[in-house]
């Protein structure tokens, strides 16, 4: 950066003198006197109270971020050197503004780190009083004397539904990404990835209704040719009674809704594959698909698994489409590993019950339940980004043409 | 896109060329045609049979005007009329302040992630717990605020407490796309207001932002958009009204999710039918004329680099 970073700290001895150092400035600028003190004022306390926190959240946060706090708020008092680079623009706006944004920067630490911090708090002394393992048991009944609960059939739920609807989504995803990007005729791919991002814009309860009320009976035939064929792998057993409102019409369901996540991020890393792959593919003799393969795929295979993580991030975090949809299940009747019966995930789990949150016993199991889902996705989501890190166009790209090809999908599904 | 597309013809000539000459190979490159072709197909049918859906439904109660200026009080499942004026009003409030408290957080934290921080650890801290924000199920966001909220500070459940969960929700979106606009500026832009001697916080107050300033809008509808369809939040943070309740910081609100919410368990009634897909339609059509506006800003608005 060519400008002056790395402002002084607040207590920089002339600091109260800056306002004389810009005379040039206020005549080149002049209508903007009027405002932007007063903004500037205005925030002074909150950029103050957030560079603290911040400051705290760095310091917190282990020897990594002290070492990076020292390298982004500029030089500590003792450093001398900054200070020349300086010269004149050190400026009491300069000041307020870099500490607003540095501010806002810490801010976003604060917020996920409060996150996680907080509902720990809340969680830890209901945890405590747990009677029952919290991550094996399958009770979930808080509160009373002997609060009994655990998250095995809440995890089991939450993450078969989502995978499921990841390996449904991801495959239709490439295509549709394909399809825009290679495929569709010049004039059709922007209406069609608009098309796309509109089912991003559907507000999940309609999903919900419209899933259980319209969608699920059209899955049933499905339910049934499954279950009759796979009916001796425990996963695919249907159950007596009616198969609206199971797992797997939620999965079907989950995967429309993240298909416009996957779809988008595919799209953006075919769209990347450079011209000279693409062409020499086609010089050797490819065909258009096979071109797809050598080419684009390996390019896009790591873009592809980080959005499938996204999309699996999503999945596991979506509430009210799986609150209408899946039907939960009789407290009498034994649990069911089956995708045909019914089931609470975390999300539909805490926002059924969100009316028992009387006491903090049993709002502290929910929290729990809360937490354990933060963690995932955001195990999940770090994942994805991780992948996403590593592989940086530019950096060594998978050269291995057709394994790499051809299991992309398979492998994006199964991470 | 327009890379590819000014390609494609190049390509299109020689893969047919080629395809005559080995059966399995045409035969593969057609069946990929096809079923990508498929996949295509496959995706548009759920939101053609949704919006087909919910419109055919729907649209009859949102002719009248009753629907856009009264509120349902006093009117149980069985009754026919009533509006939605509550919940609509409910809704906008909600994301007006969810709006209020995340934008400025949101703007400025991408200007210190471009502008201050660009590739030091702290800002690839920020810019991690960013992607962690964008992941964060919006149950979570809302047990998180009631944790504080009502668990903690004792307050009780009411709009605010809906909007801060949702400024958890926003704060990555606009965030991003306000970043990736300010990556756009071209540094000459910056240079050319540095060597004039304007300080680098006026730089950025009156030239980068400014320059940015269209796609800042669109991200800030695309979040909106994001938001107001949430539910999770509003089922957890406050009660559901049917009476007109503008007031943010007290008593139980109406909101269009919370509406649909409401009347879904019957159904089987017809004007309790009719009002879900009404109150549904209007959602649908509320984050669409965002996500139209969105895309209208950023294309009269979009940044001419190089």
């Amino acid at each position: 950066m060519s400008s002056p970073d790395g402002t002084a700290p607040p207590d920089r001895p002339d600091g109260t003198a800056a306002g004389q150092d810009q005379p040039r400035i206020e005549d080149l600028v002049h209508e903007e006197a009027g405002p932007i003190p007063k903004f500037g004022g205005l925030a002074e306390e909150h950029a103050e109270h957030e560079a603290e926190e911040a400051a705290e959240v760095m310091t917190e946060s282990g020897p990594e971020s002290k070492a990076s706090a020292a390298g982004t708020s500029g030089a500590p008092p003792s450093g001398p050197g900054k200070e020349l680079d300086l010269g004149p623009v050190g400026h009491l706006g300069d000041r307020l503004f870099s500490g607003l944004a540095r501010g806002s920067g810490g801010l976003v630490i604060l917020i996920v780190a409060f996150v996680g911090i907080f509902l720990l708090a809340l969680a830890i002394p209901s945890l405590a009083d747990d009677k029952s393992s919290f991550l094996f048991s399958r009770i979930w009944e808080p509160g009373g004397d002997q609060p009994r609960f655990g998250i095995a059939a809440l995890f089991y739920t939450t993450v078969i539904s989502s995978i499921i609807a990841m390996l449904i989504a991801v495959p239709i995803a490439i295509g549709v990404a394909l399809f825009i990007t290679y495929y569709s005729p010049k004039r059709l791919a922007q209406p069609v990835a608009y098309a796309v991002d509109l089912l991003a814009a559907v507000p999940s309860i309609i999903y919900g209704l419209w899933g259980i009320l319209f969608f699920a009976p059209i899955l049933g035939p499905v339910i049934d040719g499954l279950s009759s064929a796979l009916g001796w792998i425990p996963l695919f057993e249907k159950p007596p009674g009616d198969n609206v409102g199971v797992v797997f019409t939620a999965s079907v369901v989950l995967a429309i809704m993240i298909l416009p996540v996957v779809t988008a991020i595919s799209r953006e890393i075919f769209q990347q594959t450079p011209i000279a792959h693409r062409e020499g593919a086609l010089a050797l003799g490819a065909t258009k698909w096979e071109m797809i393969r050598m080419a684009v795929l390996p390019y896009g295979r790591s873009g592809v698994v980080s959005a499938s993580m996204l999309g699996l991030g999503r999945a596991l975090g979506e509430t009210v489409a799986v609150l209408i949809i899946l039907s939960v299940p009789n407290g009498q009747d034994p649990w069911n590993s089956s995708i045909f019966a019914g089931g609470e995930t975390f999300a539909s789990k805490i926002a059924n019950n969100a009316a028992e949150f009387d006491s903090p016993e049993k709002t502290g199991a929910y929290i729990a339940a809360g937490l354990v889902l933060f963690v995932v996705t955001f195990l999940v989501n770090s994942a994805a980004r991780i992948i996403v890190d590593r592989s940086t166009p530019g950096n060594k790209r998978p050269r291995r043409n057709r394994r790499a090809g051809a299991s992309t999908a398979t492998e994006g599904a199964k991470s | 896109m327009t890379a590819v597309a000014e390609n494609k013809p190049a390509y299109e000539g020689k893969a047919l060329d080629l395809s005559g000459k080995s059966g399995s190979r045409a035969f593969k490159n057609t069946l990929a045609t096809v079923l990508i072709g498929l996949a295509f197909v496959l995706a548009m049918i759920p939101l053609v049979w949704i919006l087909f859906t919910v419109i055919s439904k729907g649209y009859h109660l949102l002719l009248s005007a009753d629907w856009w200026s009264q509120s349902q009080r006093g009117i149980t499942v069985r009754r026919e009329g009533g509006g939605a004026y509550h919940a609509i009003m409910g809704t906008l409030i909600m994301s007006l302040i969810t709006a209020v408290i995340a934008v400025p957080i949101a703007v400025l934290g991408a200007v210190y992630l471009v502008e201050y921080g660009k590739g030091t650890r702290a800002a690839r801290a920020v810019s991690f717990m960013i992607d962690i924000l964008t992941g964060v199920p919006s149950i979570v966001a809302a047990l998180f605020v009631y944790a504080v909220w009502i668990t903690i500070f004792g307050f009780n459940r009411v709009g605010f407490a809906v909007s801060l969960s949702l400024v958890l929700l926003m704060l990555p979106v606009v965030l991003r796309s306000t970043e990736e606009m300010l990556k756009l500026v071209p540094d000459e832009l910056r240079e050319a207001s540095y060597a004039l001697g304007v300080p680098k916080w006026k730089t950025i107050m009156k030239v980068v932002v400014p320059t940015a300033f269209g796609g800042i809008v669109t991200g800030v509808m695309l979040g909106l958009a994001r938001v107001m369809g949430e539910t999770a939040p509003l089922l957890i943070l406050v009660g559901y009204s049917k009476n007109i309740n503008l007031n943010p910081f007290n008593g139980f609100m109406g909101a269009l999710p919370t509406m649909i919410n409401q009347d879904r368990t019957e159904l089987a009634l017809q004007p309790a039918a009719d009002r879900v897909w009404a109150a549904a339609l209007t959602l649908i059509l509320l984050v669409l004329v965002l996500n139209v506006l969105a895309r209208l800003i950023a294309r009269f608005s979009s940044i001419k680099s190089k």
